[in-house]
């Protein structure tokens, strides 16, 4: 099947199965890395992606499903306002240990601060809990989340 | 290829030399981004660590492998003291694997080690490499060295006048002797880097999502492979439906092993489908039957065996144990049963393999770069020289990828593949086929004097024997780590007996974050605290009671301290502590613990007292606590992994819990200042955590949890 599905802005086109995931284009067709292959289940959030502005789950994304929706990748996160806050934020609190899990943290974190400019850390919880860190970087998870929402605010 | 080395009879002057001179061939390495990294041809090169370029730049081939832990910023930092240069201004390169590189200074990277092996032969690299710029510009400038010092990248005239920056002179270092043993700098000069909070060097590749972990390698031609293990251990391969998996498109090969297949394809999503319907089955062979129950029975009848003496020359003897025993007022005795654990790394099992040329070539993330090309040359039997070990990132190792059964897997599959082949496992095939922190099962039994005090104690440890499988030519019956942390304790305890039985199962084991030392850490502080509640005493202040050492008191008193200890803990909480002193390294930990509906507990927050000795990064040492903490959590709390029809019964994250961030306590550290020797961070928190909250269960709801999980504990 040809598929054209639109990724950091541009319309890319694969020749793929349909029920191929969006992660498995993105990594193995396209060649972007940044999105990571942790559980392929839906379980660890490892794969986080924007469709539409919406945190989802790539490795459960079939590429038919994708249809015109646009899709950002952690790629695209240093041109975007909440992300490179995010990103910046992530620096500076030092959350990152491997590192691994980290695109699809800042990916979940940066959907959230666009809807919610200032979560509390219930908000944070219920939203986060969808991503597993191996590491343990969670309290800095929390602690970047509000450090990048004063920032955004500051900005 | 000429190496930093320490042997005797090569003067190591001789071999610096020989490493300058041949600085164009040799440092060649990867940046974490992927970026191919070749040194300038005209840089100057002291040893296997460092190139200093004529633009002055420092590269330094980082010696230990980063999976997290931080080694990539603490390590630069120790460059960075003695080269007078900021850490960030230094580019690192991974280098790649090679027995004997940086001398006795290995690239293994694991058990808490690399601060401990790195503080001094790193530092040295340094000290020399500047001592030798020092010399170079005194030359140029036609003045004595002892006029001369390295200030930020420069070297500086006593007179104040005259200034060269390092790349100024690195061309005339290239043509004098290395200077060896340059005094390094005492901490009582006071260090400008060492001790200073720094933020991490790999997080902005990290968060761009820039950095390349081994599953990220891209070559050209290169197919992508994943593969089925047979589910019982020790089983064989029996049928395929090689025709159905070859329909799939994308599917270009299917490679058979005795005990294994691999689907190799265009990509990963081709390979998996491949794999459904290439449908393997099996011969499952002598573990089919094997189940948790019967290996759980199978560890405790063979603790009734009297097992090896662990003490030094055997301790005491029977007669006078059991003399020291009667000598007690009161006995407590235990026993603890801590299960398997999957490692669980974000980053599933992978490794890229190219097999050309009578050798191969290999991309992956891996903790022993060394010994993993030494094996591959071996499984494929060529000369060493014939492979090639690229390094990458890790996303996660805790022990796992100590092992190189992911890249000799991927060798066997890439004999049979006309192209580089990045093997992927899916994160069943990862978690099914690990190998796994051992179960254990420990005995304990104390005599306590009129006053609560222990006058008798003994400690029976019953498990797997990593030593033996790795080392079995060094293994005399007592596995040195299993008994880690349980022969030297904290305490001091008169009369002491610890013993060690080797058992082994159906479930292949290996190092897990916290090796032996954790598992006796749950062991001897969660019995410690049975001793406590025995002689009525406040827990803190009973272990005090039992060390004389100022430094194991010291964080005690830190912690209470800190945790508010001697302060009621607020309604429906109650608190655990816990010590060890393990890896050089001193820490206690107290525990806050609420009820949960659903888990029985939930971890409010955790306050941990550390003295490592010399802090390098207190960032980085916070970061270890945290992430330790989090790590040991899990374990204790979910973690479980159980056989049945000898297959491992769990497979991904549903049913191997780890913690999530709506779990995640509030922690704080508190690091004791000091300018002690250096010790390691990588394993303590995860030791000290799992008796701590074991301890604040039992504070909180009673129950004694000595079978790990708690979770399950609680709500069985």
């Amino acid at each position: 099947m040809t598929t054209t599905v639109n990724v950091n802005g541009v319309d890319r086109t694969v020749d793929v199965d349909e029920d191929m995931p969006l992660l498995w284009v993105i990594r193995d067709v396209l060649g972007m890395t940044g999105t990571k292959f942790g559980c392929g289940a839906g379980l660890c959030g490892a794969c986080t992606v924007h469709i539409d502005g919406e945190a989802q789950f790539a490795c459960q994304t079939p590429i038919a499903s994708v249809g015109a929706s646009k899709v950002l990748t952690i790629e695209a996160m240093k041109d975007s306002v909440v992300g490179k806050a995010v990103q910046d934020a992530w620096i500076e609190t030092d959350v990152v240990q491997c590192g691994y899990c980290q695109p699809g943290q800042i990916m979940r974190a940066s959907a959230l601060l666009a809807k919610s400019p200032q979560p509390t850390d219930a908000e944070i919880d219920e939203v986060m809990y969808t991503n597993l860190c191996r590491c343990g970087c969670y309290p800095r998870i929390r602690a970047a989340i509000h450090h990048a929402a004063a920032a955004k605010v500051t900005a | 290829m000429a190496t930093d080395t320490t042997a005797p009879q090569i003067s190591r002057r001789d071999i610096l030399r020989a490493a300058a001179i041949a600085a164009p061939a040799l440092v060649i390495g990867i940046r974490i981004d992927g970026a191919f990294a070749a040194t300038a041809p005209t840089g100057f090169t002291p040893n296997a660590m460092l190139t200093i370029d004529q633009a002055g730049a420092v590269t330094l081939s980082l010696p230990k492998t980063e999976m997290g832990q931080g080694v990539y910023t603490s390590i630069t930092m120790l460059i960075a003291e003695e080269m007078e240069v900021a850490p960030q201004a230094i580019r690192i390169d991974i280098p790649d694997g090679e027995t004997g590189k940086f001398g006795k200074l290995d690239q293994g990277t694991g058990g808490s080690t690399s601060i401990r092996e790195c503080w001094e032969p790193v530092r040295q690299a340094a000290a020399d490499a500047r001592a030798a710029l020092v010399n170079a510009a005194a030359v140029q400038w036609k003045v004595p060295a002892s006029e001369c010092r390295a200030e930020a990248g420069k070297i500086v005239h006593a007179s104040g006048k005259r200034t060269l920056p390092y790349g100024a002179v690195v061309a005339t270092a290239a043509k004098l002797p290395v200077p060896e043993k340059t005094p390094l700098k005492p901490a009582t000069a006071g260090f400008k880097v060492i001790g200073k909070p720094q933020h991490r060097l790999d997080s902005p590749a990290k968060v761009r999502g820039e950095a390349e972990y081994g599953i990220d390698v891209r070559l050209p031609g290169m197919k992508v492979a994943t593969l089925a293990q047979s589910p019982v251990f020790g089983g064989t391969l029996a049928t395929v439906d090689e025709a159905a998996a070859l329909k799939v498109k994308g599917v270009t090969q299917i490679v058979r092993l005795p005990d294994a297949v691999a689907v190799v394809a265009d990509h990963y999503w081709a390979a998996k489908k491949g794999l459904e319907a290439l449908a393997p089955t099996w011969k499952e062979g002598d573990n089919a039957t094997a189940a948790q129950d019967a290996i759980v029975a199978s560890y405790a009848k063979a603790a009734q065996e009297p097992g090896a003496s662990a003490m030094s020359e055997g301790g005491l003897d029977a007669a006078m144990m059991a003399k020291a025993m009667a000598g007690a007022t009161k006995r407590v005795s235990a026993v603890y049963e801590q299960p398997f654990l999957a490692h669980a790394a974000m980053e599933p099992g992978n490794c890229v393999v190219h097999v050309k040329d009578g050798g191969c070539e290999i991309w992956t993330g891996t903790q022993v770069p060394g010994s993993a090309r030494d094996e591959a040359a071996k499984a494929l039997g060529v000369p060493v020289e014939k492979v090639v070990l690229h390094n990458r990132l890790m996303g996660g190792g805790f022990g796992r990828r100590l092992e190189v059964d992911y890249v000799t897997r991927t060798l066997e599959v890439a004999r049979q593949v006309q192209a580089p082949v990045k093997l992927i496992w899916s994160r069943e095939e990862d978690m099914q086929h690990d190998l796994y922190r051992p179960f254990y099962h420990d005995a304990l039994e104390a005599g306590l004097d009129a006053d609560g005090k222990p006058v008798a104690w003994t400690h029976k440890i019953t498990g797997s024997s990593i030593m033996a499988r790795l080392y079995p030519q060094y293994y005399k019956g007592v596995d040195a780590d299993a008994v880690d942390g349980s022969v030297k304790t904290p305490y001091t305890l008169p009369a002491q007996q610890v013993a060690y039985i080797r058992h082994e199962s159906a479930v292949p084991t290996s190092w897990w974050r916290g090796v032996g030392g954790a598992r006796s850490a749950f062991v001897v502080e969660s019995f410690m605290d049975e001793l406590a509640h025995a002689a009525g005493a406040d827990p803190i202040a009973y272990r005090r009671a039992l060390t004389s050492d100022p430094r194991t008191q010291a964080v005690l008193d830190l912690v209470a301290e800190k945790s508010g200890w001697n302060t009621p803990a607020p309604a429906g909480r109650a608190r655990g502590v816990a010590l060890i002193h393990t890896w050089d390294t001193y820490m206690a930990q107290v525990v806050e613990v609420e009820k949960h509906p659903e888990n029985g507990v939930r971890v409010v927050k955790v306050t941990a007292a550390v003295d490592c000795g010399q802090p390098i990064n207190p960032l980085g040492i916070e970061a270890q606590v945290e992430g330790g903490i989090i790590f040991g959590l899990t374990a204790a709390l979910f973690g479980e992994v159980t056989m049945a029809d000898g297959r491992i019964e769990q497979s991904n994250f549903h049913d191997y819990r780890l913690l999530r961030i709506s779990e995640a306590p509030v922690i704080s550290t508190h690091i004791v200042p000091s300018d002690q020797a250096v010790g390691g961070m990588g394993e303590p928190p995860v030791a000290t955590i799992m008796p701590a909250l074991a301890n604040a269960v039992f504070a909180l709801t009673g129950k004694r949890v000595r079978k790990l999980p708690i979770v399950k504990a609680l709500t069985a």
